[in-house]
């Protein structure tokens, strides 16, 4: 579960990207954020899981005062859920099984537990052939899919995403898509901001646009609703 | 931490050093250029400073009895001298010894000169007399002229002085000269270091994004820290101790003088120590202070 009450962000430039943001999603759910850019999906995404604090309001995610909580404990927060990024963001130095492998060593699982688990999202995402390769061998879409595989490996309840599909072709992007629908499917909430108007439209979710820093429209089932 | 995860920084650490190639290569090669200049510079001071020893230890007290006194005197001083703190070691030189060390003091032709100087030897008897410490020559040669049956003693005073002084001060350049030598090396080779953790800030901020703590994301640092300046220690020493090897055999064989130099052993483990030492350190560290900049942000 995530919420936001009243959530001012005002960064320390001045610029201000959101005004009063207030949302609910419950668990389970999936969740397109849209809008145009610089409207502040980006930022709305960043304060889940506290890479920004927001100026004002209060930001609850599975249990965490996420505003409050203290630098220390800030990655205890970031392992429950899982991150996408546009760019990707894997460990250069590590091979594809070591990127994987590296979110569940942060948690200090006993390793003849990591290799059976590593190895079973890789599957999900239909990497299993690519293990010893580093991530510059390799696609932007298997990249994007090694990063996914990152996120899903310790199960978490929430997966944040941040355009995904923003530097993939169209056919790598639903191969993305498919994936997120089907951790979906299992009862992981997906929140996901993204440019995509042909999947927003497609595959139909809960739709929330932001538009200036505030949420404009917020809809089941919505439609992406901007001229590209 | 639990255990495995500590496994986990060291294999890490291992590897990391390996993937990242000719950066660690720069780091190691810094380390291990610094350490030789410091090490043989390093054995040079330790070198000058057994040559003053050396030379100081040449100094020695000459106390001179009383022209009466009989040998029951002698065993008596012989007994003070045992109780003066600093008294090293002591010698007796009997007015007959004494005066065959004088008379080898003259040239062949000289030595009628010396003629009927044992029937009516005019040399007292003596005490050869070694301070624990030569610095304090002065002091014990005081403690022994109040002793009874004493009547004067010697030590070259002046000369002395001058000589402590002139070892003082070289003992005293090359300690500040080492010291500086030590911080120069420091700083170079934790900022090479610190370069090649530089082009990884991006990879720390990525491990933060996937919850990793402060703790974990400097485990392998701290390894790979260690690793470096170990490595990079090694080579100077093993091209110094071979050096040296060669610099001390070729020294005392072709100058028959056994101890103008210091022997490899224990020096070798000394200098051996010294610079693993200095390497690990401003290993972890150069690599601890450039990690702790991008954990901050
Ligand atoms: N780190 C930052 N520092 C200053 N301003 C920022 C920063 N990140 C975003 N902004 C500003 O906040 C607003 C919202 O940005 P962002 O959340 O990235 O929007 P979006 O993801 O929808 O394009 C923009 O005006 C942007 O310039
Ligand atoms: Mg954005």
């Amino acid at each position: 579960m995530i919420e936001m009450q009243d959530v001012w962000k005002t960064y320390p430039n001045g610029s201000t990207a959101l005004q009063g943001v207030s949302v609910k999603i419950d668990k389970g759910e999936f969740v397109y954020v849209v809008g145009p850019s610089g409207a502040g999906k980006s930022t709305f995404i960043k304060l889940m899981y506290r890479e920004e604090k927001p100026t004002k309001g209060k930001i609850f995610l599975n249990g965490f005062s996420v505003e409050k909580m203290k630098e220390k404990q800030i990655p205890r927060l970031r392992r429950s859920i899982g991150v996408v990024f546009q760019d990707f963001k894997l460990l250069p130095r590590l091979t594809v099984y070591e990127n994987v492998a590296f979110a569940m060593e942060v948690i200090e699982t006993p390793k003849r537990n990591i290799k059976p688990r590593v190895m079973e999202v890789l599957e999900l995402v239909k990497l299993k052939h690519k293990v010893r390769s580093f991530p510059d061998q390799l696609s932007g879409g298997e990249q994007q899919r090694v990063a996914l595989a990152r996120a899903l490996v310790n199960n978490p309840s929430i997966v944040i995403a941040d355009e995904p599909t923003g530097n993939l072709d169209p056919d790598t992007s639903w191969e993305i898509m498919d994936i997120f629908e089907q951790i979906n499917t299992r009862g992981t909430t997906v929140v996901m901001a993204t440019h995509n108007r042909e999947i927003v439209d497609t595959m139909r979710k809960r739709v929330i646009a932001i538009e200036n820093g505030r949420i404009a429209r917020d809809q089941e089932r919505g439609e992406y609703g901007y001229e590209d | 931490m639990k255990i495995r995860t500590v496994g986990r920084h060291i294999r890490q650490g291992f590897l990391n050093l390996s993937r990242n190639g000719w950066m660690t290569f720069a780091s190691v090669s810094a380390v291990s250029i610094t350490l030789l200049i410091l090490g043989v510079f390093l054995l040079l001071a330790l070198n000058v400073n057994h040559l003053a020893d050396v030379v100081e230890n040449q100094v020695e007290i000459r106390a001179f009895l009383d022209l009466t006194a009989d040998s029951e005197d002698i065993e008596n001083v012989e007994k003070e001298l045992e109780q003066i703190l600093g008294v090293e070691s002591y010698t007796f030189v009997s007015k007959d010894e004494g005066l065959s060390e004088f008379r080898e003091g003259f040239p062949e032709q000289d030595q009628d000169l010396l003629e009927g100087l044992e029937e009516e030897n005019p040399l007292p008897d003596s005490f050869v007399i070694k301070a624990v410490d030569p610095q304090k020559t002065g002091e014990v040669a005081e403690k022994v002229l109040k002793l009874p049956h004493v009547y004067d003693v010697t030590y070259g005073k002046e000369t002395v002085e001058k000589l402590f002084k002139v070892t003082n001060t070289i003992r005293n350049f090359g300690l500040v000269f080492i010291i500086g030598l030590t911080f120069t090396a420091l700083f170079l080779i934790s900022n090479t270091i610190r370069l090649t953790i530089m082009a990884r800030g991006k990879e720390i901020e990525i491990m933060k994004l996937v919850g990793a703590t402060r703790g974990f994301i400097r485990g392998p640092f701290f390894v790979e820290g260690l690793l470096m300046g170990l490595i990079g220690s090694i080579i100077p020493i093993i091209l110094l101790l071979v050096g040296y090897y060669f610099l001390f055999s070729y020294v005392t064989s072709e100058f028959l003088i056994l101890n103008v130099m210091l022997p490899l052993y224990p020096l070798a483990l000394q200098i051996a120590g010294i610079l693993l030492g200095i390497g690990a350190f401003i290993g972890i560290w150069g690599s601890m202070m450039s990690v702790r900049k991008f954990l901050k942000i």
